[in-house]
């Protein structure tokens, strides 16, 4: 009996992966994507791998495709723009083994900084997008992506968005292929991508693309389903699913393979019905295309840009009625936004900034909280690794003064991912700044990654640890200082030395991220009679502390004994439980 | 709830309070009867003590894997500010099942928002149906206030047409071996509420 799993997308390509005989997998954390290596990893024959970034693990997938063996690389969307150097003239040379780039988008931003529409890498590099519309299609897709890859001698861009990376389904299990690797010869005019080389090179991606052109309009990644021709949608990825539940009985065609599109089929389709509705997420890609060809279709007219869409999103468009929605409460509901978690590093080091009145340049991470309430200490926060070439940015606009003044944030994930460089330009242009590294000693916001730091690989085997600090000091910093966040007076202190010193210092603010390495500290508890209720506890923005009836209240479920709270308290009224004598 | 049609149920909470495991357990449970499954959750930020929600779609043939708003059979919350939060996504004969705890989100502790009041008694008085039970309690008393997602089940699963075994084999086979049996036992608590 066929063997069925209720696998996530980012699992489904995972195991297409390992179906496909996939030998080596590379990949930086980022949402909606993380999942896609933590798994393969599980597949012991594949060598698998968390890079400092996505530019090195599509250069790392990149050789291995060259030697011979079938690769993935997996990143989210910005991941992409990181990688997108070696992308582009990854096009021209072509593949050896098959290799296949998973692009995970994020509509709606969910955990992103931005919504970028990476179906137009495709359009960009002149190679093929598919995308899937569940977790069947997800493995599907990726085994057919590696056989793409190896028959039209290019890279394979699967796209994929957060509802079909998060979602679950039904997935057929299969038996995996052998891992073959194949002969590898060293071939400098497909491979040296020297301005002669590359020339006659593209003359090749040109009649590559006209060759992927005809096979989409064979291929059965695209379908035809026809219905009731009064409405003909042309769809893709997750909108499918939408659609299918809106108007199961309506014409479609679903298109897996989003470029190239093939003329023929688009107007064969057009032809059979009476309106075409383009229905995609976030930018007209399909729809500017399909109008360059001449075929009347609405699209955006009807369909959002901006956001995910939904049933409800499409009911509307489509002019259906929507379900009834009978309950809504009458009181104002706070919104609950993500917080740092109790014992979290970061909070000691946000708390000094904002009483220091710092200007910050920050960078992405969970410390990218530190711009929330209470401590609303951001003055940044553009891209992974900025902070620091930001905060040089603002000092060479603004001067030294300024520089005393300010700081940049970046934790230790992101300063081995792009804020080395950072670093070294502001060493070798002589700039003043200072550098806080928020040392957790994991990736923690993707959900605790490994990193080049934490003396382990993916696979969780020991592997070398490398050294922030001796880092920093080969790079020429001679003003390197360790505080521990949850002194809040040292941070201080440290803070306003380097601030002061006439040239580049490094702050590492070292403390192991609370949801990692559990503290395992008893609860401070409030002594009531002492309290105030001045509310200077509520700076730290902990989410054990409140204030009621004029006394502050720590919950003991909810601490894990930090420490910070009695740091801040003017009447020594928080302490150690069993301190006090009830 | 008839078999013809999907059903579609919704689960509510705040990030770290085990709502993605009480999806998996259900969806696991929905599978081994034979129906086509879709669930949907989303990773990342908003798990650091954000709010959260879980889709769980089974029937025949299931296209999205999002229940629509106004068209849920049931919500299950974990936390009851997340309850009210979500019960527009809530049909009209539609069942909201709520665990009796509330967990002040970062604008009350801040004193910049008021928690809402009599959560339970207006989601009833709006006509819903309501099921309320102080499941972390009730979990604790088994060993763990963190089981309090397997006692929700344990109400839901008398809303659902699987059989006991069926609930039983999936906590089996989902929760870590040492959990098991501690599991069970609120699975049980919740299914006498
Ligand atoms: C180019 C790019 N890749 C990946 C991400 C996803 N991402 C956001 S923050 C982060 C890791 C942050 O880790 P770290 O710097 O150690 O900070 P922490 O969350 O541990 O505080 C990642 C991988 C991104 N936003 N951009």
């Amino acid at each position: 009996m066929d063997q069925y799993e209720l696998l996530s997308g980012n699992e489904a390509i995972a195991r297409g992966a390992y179906e496909a005989g996939v030998k080596v997998a590379a990949a930086y954390p980022g949402t909606p994507s993380t999942e896609i290596l933590e798994n393969v990893a599980h597949y012991q024959r594949i060598q698998s791998q968390w890079a400092p970034n996505e530019k090195v693990a599509l250069e790392v997938c990149i050789g291995a495709s060259i030697a011979g063996a079938r690769a993935l690389a997996a990143m989210k969307h910005v991941g992409v723009n990181v990688a997108a150097d070696p992308l582009l003239t990854f096009s021209y040379t072509g593949v050896n083994g098959g290799m296949v780039l998973v692009s995970a988008d994020d509509p709606e931003m969910h955990s992103s900084q931005n919504e970028q529409d990476n179906r137009y890498f495709g359009l960009l590099a002149k190679i093929p997008v598919l995308e899937p519309s569940d977790s069947q299609e997800a493995k599907d897709f990726t085994m057919q992506a590696l056989e793409l890859s190896e028959r039209f001698d290019t890279p394979v861009i699967l796209r994929t968005t957060t509802r079909v990376n998060h979602a679950k389904s039904l997935v057929k299990i299969g038996e995996p292929q052998d891992m073959v690797v194949k002969d590898y010869e060293k071939n400098p005019a497909k491979y040296v991508m020297t301005p002669a080389n590359a020339k006659g090179r593209h003359t090749v991606v040109e009649a590559r693309r006209k060759a992927l052109t005809e096979f989409a309009a064979e291929t059965s990644l695209n379908r035809v389903e026809l219905g009731d021709r009064r409405i003909g949608f042309i769809t893709a990825g997750i909108s499918y699913q939408y659609l299918k539940e809106i108007m199961p009985e309506a014409s479609f065609l679903k298109l897996g393979l989003l470029w190239p599109l093939n003329e023929k089929l688009i107007r064969t389709f057009a032809a059979q019905v009476e309106r075409v509705i383009v229905v995609e997420e976030l930018e007209p890609v399909l729809e500017t295309q399909i109008k360059a060809m001449g075929v009347a279709v609405s699209g955006k007219d009807i369909i959002p840009r901006e956001g995910e869409l939904s049933e409800e999103i499409l009911r509307k468009a489509l002019d259906i009625k929507p379900f009834e929605r009978s309950f809504a409460s009458a009181q104002a509901l706070p919104v609950r936004p993500p917080i740092l978690c109790p014992g979290c590093g970061h909070r000691g080091i946000f708390y000094t900034l904002k009483k220091m009145g710092l200007h910050v340049s920050g960078d992405i991470g969970c410390y990218a909280l530190g711009s929330a309430p209470p401590f609303g200490c951001l003055d940044t926060t553009i891209c992974m690794g900025a902070s620091i070439t930001g905060a040089f940015g603002m000092e060479l606009a603004r001067g030294e003064e300024f520089a005393r003044k300010c700081v940049a944030v970046i934790g230790d994930s992101t300063f081995f991912h792009s804020g080395i460089t950072g670093l070294v330009d502001l060493v070798y242009n002589k700039g003043f700044g200072t550098v806080l590294i928020l040392d957790n000693s994991i990736t923690a916001m993707t959900g605790h990654q490994d990193n080049p730091g934490t003396g382990k690989d993916v696979k969780g085997m020991p592997a070398p640890k490398i050294s922030i600090e001796k880092l920093v000091e080969s790079i020429g910093v001679n003003r390197i200082q360790v505080v521990d966040p949850f002194d809040l007076k040292h941070c201080e202190q440290v803070l306003r030395e380097e601030l002061a010193a006439p040239e580049v210092s490094v702050v590492i603010v070292r403390r192991p991220c609370a949801l990692y390495v559990r503290l395992k500290k008893p609860a401070f508890v409030v002594d009531a009679a002492a309290c105030i209720g001045c509310k200077a506890c509520l700076k730290l923005g902990c989410p054990a502390i409140s204030v009621n009836g004029g006394k502050a209240h720590i919950d003991p479920l909810v601490c894990v004994g930090c420490g910070l709270c009695p740091q801040v308290c003017p009447k020594n009224a928080i302490q150690e439980a069993g301190e006090n004598h009830d | 709830m008839t078999k013809d049609n999907p059903v579609n149920i919704l689960i509510a909470g705040v990030g770290g309070q085990g709502t993605v495991l009480a999806s998996k357990i259900l969806g696991e449970v929905a599978k081994s009867a034979g129906y086509d499954v879709k669930q949907s959750e989303i990773h990342g930020m908003s798990q650091r003590g954000g709010s959260v929600v879980t889709h769980v779609r089974y029937g025949q043939k299931i296209y999205s894997p999002l229940v629509a708003a106004g068209n849920a059979d049931v919500i299950m919350a974990f936390e009851e500010l997340e309850a009210l939060r979500y019960l527009p996504y809530l049909k009209k004969d539609g069942l909201l099942i709520v665990n009796q705890q509330q967990m002040l989100p970062m604008p009350v502790i801040a004193g910049n928002a008021q928690y809402p009041k009599d959560i339970v008694e207006e989601a009833g008085a709006m006509g819903a149906q309501v099921k309320a039970s102080a499941a972390s309690a009730l979990a604790l008393e088994q060993g763990d206030a963190r089981a309090a997602n397997v006692v929700l089940l344990g109400i839901l699963s008398r809303h659902l047409e699987f059989p006991e075994e069926r609930w039983l084999d999936a906590i089996r086979k989902t929760v870590k071996d040492k959990l098991v049996d501690m599991n069970l036992r609120a699975f049980e608590v919740g299914r006498r509420q």
